[in-house]
């Protein structure tokens, strides 16, 4: 799931200053689990915006917006309502606000602010995270990730802020470097801390042009 | 003298710290230079503190090396990436600095610029690891040097910890520093002289030589702000006592400074007087424990 935030509404209200239509659009999937973009809170968008002088043309929301195609197939029966607008406002996460700004010939305005999760999840939700770093170095760090574990993403160590195992960038938060080392202690394997690894190849961590290519979507453009 | 040759010599080698301000004024370096200068081995200074923006390091080391002291140069992690890093190591030895201290660097939302981007390419072991290099002709991926450096490279360990694993992992870092090329250490404020002689009892196997830090006391106000706020120090109660009784707790401060002075004299190496802005009774601190 990605988390999103709605933006306050004098930003909003910003965007759309000189535009009077607006076409609201949210998503079923996660921005309805946020609690920013199901129909709900379009529902009390709309009031919002009438109350500040704006018209608004159409609503929709859409499962999910970040697929491109049902984006497509959904604003088709309201096509004349989303083209009679000025903009069109989504109450998404960024991706479903750059999915539908690229099927969208009007100008699409974020109405949410994605915020961080610390990496990648799996499709359970849990704890564990990674940062696609593409050289993992989890053999010495006990299966804890230094780069998401710890607020630094230190390689070597710890940076000795923490207090009380908690870390000093966020006393909430346990300090990912002594969990690594209780962790490499339980499994008898603390000589691995030992290990220097050298400076990190960062540049594995850009993703492949070919990898931005959605092979799904190459498929729907296919029919 | 030099830092390098002081601990060459095998004296009880002393370092003080001096943080620029914030702005362009020079004066009080200046001021300060005067005061250190002969009373002291070596002279760091601090690279943005705090993660709070203030004048540079490099440029201030230079302002110390013309009156005559022997400047160690500071350098995060937090604010340059290795091609910054490497760049600034050149500079400097161009400038004729000699010492460097490699340090992670306190989070940016510590300081006054808390929206900053951190960066932490590199972290401290690498560091070293790459000062090292570079003295060896280097830079990190393997590109020759016209001209290396030659630096005496130091680095910093929190020598009491609040758990046993903060203990284990401060331990293992220090290792791996010494092993990347590290030749000296300083540490955090040291309060309690039994707990840092349990900690040199476990250091001094590296045969590394080890420099205590000192925080002289201004008030119990910053005693205990620094108990609750300071990761890795820790000031005993009777400390505290000691300064409430005081009729003059300031004084009683460089008191308590020049004791631990003495009492870990026979513990380490050395020790490393970081004022906070009492730079100008470094002397006083130096003759009390006696050391002038
Ligand atoms: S080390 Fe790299 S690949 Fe492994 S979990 Fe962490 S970010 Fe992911
Ligand atoms: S306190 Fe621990 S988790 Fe936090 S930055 Fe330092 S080493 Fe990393």
């Amino acid at each position: 799931m990605v988390r999103s935030e709605q933006k306050p509404l004098e930003e909003i209200l910003g965007y759309l200053e000189g535009s009077k239509k607006v076409f609201l659009l949210g998503c079923d999937g996660c921005a309805q689990a946020s609690g920013t973009g199901g129909w709900p809170q379009l529902k009390e968008m709309k009031e919002k915006l009438e109350q500040n002088g704006k018209e608004v043309t159409g609503m929709m929301v859409v499962d999910f917006l970040c697929q491109k195609a049902l984006v497509a197939s959904h604003l088709k029966p309201v096509e004349d309502q989303v083209m009679a607008s000025d903009a069109v406002l989504v109450m998404t996460c960024g991706i479903g606000v750059q999915a539908s700004a690229a099927m969208i010939k009007k100008p699409v305005i974020p109405g949410c602010n994605t915020v961080p999760l610390g990496g990648t999840r799996g499709e359970w939700r849990g704890s564990e995270r990674c940062l696609e770093c593409g050289d993992c170095v989890l053999y010495w760090t006990g299966g804890i990730c230094p780069l998401t574990a710890c607020s630094k993403g230190l390689l070597n160590g710890a940076c000795g802020g923490a207090s009380n195992g908690k870390c000093e960038v966020d006393r909430n938060k346990d300090c990912g470097w002594e969990r690594i080392y209780q962790r490499l202690k339980e499994i008898g394997q603390l000589e691995r801390l030992k290990k220097f690894i050298p400076p990190k190849a960062y540049n594995k961590m850009r993703p492949k042009g070919e990898i931005l290519v959605s092979s799904l979507w190459a498929l729907e453009q296919k029919d | 003298m030099g830092l390098r040759e002081a601990f060459a010599s095998g004296k009880f080698v002393v370092t003080a710290e001096v943080g620029p301000l914030k702005g362009t004024d020079t004066t009080e370096i200046k001021e300060v230079a005067h005061l250190l200068k002969g009373k002291v081995d070596g002279t760091n200074v601090t690279d943005q503190q705090s993660a709070v923006m203030r004048l540079g390091s490099m440029v201030t080391c230079y302002l110390l090396k013309q009156e005559g002291l022997d400047p160690i140069l500071q350098v995060t992690c937090r604010d340059r990436n290795r091609l910054a890093i490497q760049s600034d190591l050149l500079s400097a030895y161009v400038l004729g600095i000699r010492n460097v201290l490699a340090i992670t660097g306190d989070f940016p939302s510590l300081g006054d610029h808390p929206d900053a981007k951190a960066v932490y390419d590199l972290d401290s072991v690498q560091l070293v690891w790459t000062i090292n290099r570079m003295n060896q002709g280097y830079d990190i991926a393997g590109n020759e040097l016209q001209g290396k450096t030659d630096f005496f490279i130091g680095a910093v360990v929190t020598p009491i910890t609040d758990t046993e694993a903060a203990m284990e992992l401060q331990l293992i870092k220090m290792e791996k520093k010494i092993e990347a090329g590290a030749r000296f250490f300083q540490t955090q404020a040291v309060y309690d002289v039994d707990a840092f002689a349990k900690f040199m009892k476990r250091a001094e196997k590296f045969g590394v030589p080890v420099l205590a830090g000192i925080i002289p006391l201004k008030s119990v106000g910053m005693a205990r702000y620094m108990n609750k706020n300071v990761a890795g120090v820790f000031v005993p109660d009777h400390l505290i006592e000691e300064m409430q009784k005081a009729e003059k707790p300031a004084q009683k401060g460089l008191e308590i400074a020049a004791r631990l002075i003495r009492d870990v004299k026979d513990l380490c190496q050395g020790v490393h007087i970081m004022a906070i802005g009492w730079e100008r009774k470094v002397p006083e601190i130096l003759e009390l424990a006696g050391l002038a």
